[in-house]
């Protein structure tokens, strides 16, 4: 993975940040040109709570290489606390543990390593919010 | 706005063909069209291709498969929209038609899936959804629409048994199909005894990995008529596209695509659901069927998994749904999985479907539903005997 393609996006994955439109309110995580709900074009930047309730889950067992060595792994969708979804990985559990509606918390992890590179890669993952 | 018709199909066996290139595919299946048809010329041609870059290192389609088609200087373009990018040909065929640019038109579908390792295929497949929020994380396919099952299952109870039935009639229906990759039947216990993929889908709920060409002709209903062969009319066309990315949508257990593109359809129609005799849709997963045929307006949502299990969309059922085996049993080369839809509504409402698979009811409508990525674009249309 190219190291430009990681750093433009260390914004959003290393800080959390989000644009929150500034007639409607929408938050769109990452941020847009362009508000999708009024079309508005101005944004104010807010950084997204780190708490909210899982969706729905997936235990990957035919995993892509980069991931390989993390195989069977969770992934989730959460909505924050503020409404934003996410998708991210679901760690710091027995995948068996995992049930829709628990709370998580986001955290700071490594998500992946380029096979190809050796690239790691790192941004957020879903949290059990006991842990 | 000139009318519509489909006046020949053809396409290749869907397999793992590794005596075939992408373009013999292409090729192949144009020639069966063109014969069908019984044209002597084409105008132009629409190529509808996912993602031949990464999966075979060739790009610029128009190009090669006009010329492998004997076509010198023949109009063509090819268009991508994912695993819709068949359905999206078809659609630009239709309207260059419809807007009286051309009077003959070749649209066609292709992909050649299996000159790549599995994970090569893998990533090439990702790449229909977004990147950087959903692949990075290490979302693949399989798991994108376990998302979707999980949550259709917590919201409406939806069940275990149900994802089996959809795959169970699909490799029902695709044992009588000559052209289906996996044409045999499968039971409820060795579906939920394969091996698991992304929970709960296992490898029976997933459409495979697949070569294959199709390819159809159309024209002005005018012409059509001239060639003293029956045609099927093209009624209704919709496209619609949603988020890229699952989590940006409202509602995890609908396809809202799917629903604004099929509101469009039925609009240039001038017809219901009521009005449509059976459908091919996108089954890439089992999940996919059942959540489709709701977005669809076919069953209420969170009753669709219900009607699969007692037969109401089997050959025999009230409404039946992938009579070919669908992309679970006939196969999946993304782009050309639109257009082999189409290829099956023809066959049906000619009265021509292989093997004991022809509906007995004398179906008169038929509907398709072509889906890009885990739902971001979608292609309806609404077929009918000329
Ligand atoms: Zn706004």
């Amino acid at each position: 993975m190219f190291p430009s393609r990681i750093w433009r996006e260390s914004k959003h994955r290393y800080r959390l940040e989000a644009g929150k439109c500034t007639k409607c309110g929408k938050v769109v995580f990452p941020y847009r040109l362009i508000c999708p709900v009024c079309g508005h074009r101005e944004f104010e930047k807010v950084i997204l709570p780190e708490t909210g309730k899982l969706l729905t889950y997936s235990i990957i067992r035919v995993a892509p290489s980069q991931f390989t060595d993390q195989a069977p792994y969770a992934i989730g969708i959460a909505e924050l606390e503020n409404g934003v979804r996410l998708l991210a990985q679901v760690a710091d559990c027995e995948v068996d543990d995992i049930k829709v509606g628990m709370d998580v918390r986001i955290e700071f992890r490594r998500v992946q390593t380029d096979s190809h590179h050796g690239v790691l890669s790192y941004g957020y993952k879903f949290v059990p919010k006991w842990y | 706005m000139r009318d519509v018709a489909v006046v020949g199909v053809g396409m290749t066996k869907f397999g793992e063909v590794w005596e075939k290139s992408l373009r013999d595919l292409f090729v192949e299946a144009a020639l069966a069209a063109i014969d069908d048809a019984g044209v002597d010329h084409v105008d132009y041609m629409t190529v509808g291709c996912m993602t031949s870059g990464l999966f075979v290192g060739q790009e610029h389609l128009a190009s090669l498969m006009a010329d492998y088609l004997g076509q010198k200087h023949l109009g063509a373009c090819r268009v991508e929209s994912a695993c819709a990018s068949g359905g999206l040909a078809f659609r630009t065929a239709f309207t260059e038609i419809a807007s009286g640019m051309s009077d003959i038109v070749l649209a066609g579908g292709v992909e050649k899936m299996t000159d790549i390792s599995g994970d090569g295929a893998t990533y090439a497949l990702a790449a229909a959804a977004d990147q950087e929020y959903e692949v990075f994380h290490g979302a693949t396919f399989p798991g994108l629409y376990a998302l979707m099952a999980v949550a259709h299952m917590e919201k409406y109870g939806t069940t275990r048994e149900m994802l089996s039935a959809v795959s169970v009639k699909n490799h029902n229906n695709g044992s009588m199909n000559p052209y289906a990759q996996y044409p045999f039947k499968v039971t409820r216990e060795q579906v939920e005894s394969s091996v698991m993929v992304a929970s709960p889908l296992r490898i029976l709920d997933c459409s495979p990995i697949t070569d294959g060409g199709a390819a159809v002709i159309l024209t002005t209903v005018d012409i059509a008529k001239k060639l003293g062969k029956p045609f099927i009319r093209v009624i209704g066309s919709g496209v619609a596209t949603d988020a890229i990315a699952l989590h940006s949508r409202d509602d995890l257990t609908t396809l809202k695509a799917t629903k604004v593109a099929a509101e469009k359809a039925f609009k240039m129609a001038g017809k219901t659901i009521k009005d449509v005799d059976f459908a091919e849709v996108h089954d890439c997963f089992t999940i996919a069927e059942i959540v489709v045929s709701e977005s669809l307006g076919l069953f209420e949502p969170g009753k669709a998994g219900e009607a699969v299990l007692k037969g109401e969309t089997g050959l025999d059922g009230s409404f039946p749904i992938n009579t070919s085996g669908g992309l679970k049993s006939k196969g999946h080369p993304v782009g050309a999985t639109g257009v082999a839809q189409i290829i099956e509504l023809v066959k049906q409402l000619r009265g021509e479907a292989e093997n004991g698979r022809q509906l007995k009811t004398d179906p008169r409508i038929g509907m398709t539903q072509n889906m890009g990525g885990s739902g971001g674009s979608t292609l309806v249309h609404i077929l009918e005997v000329g």
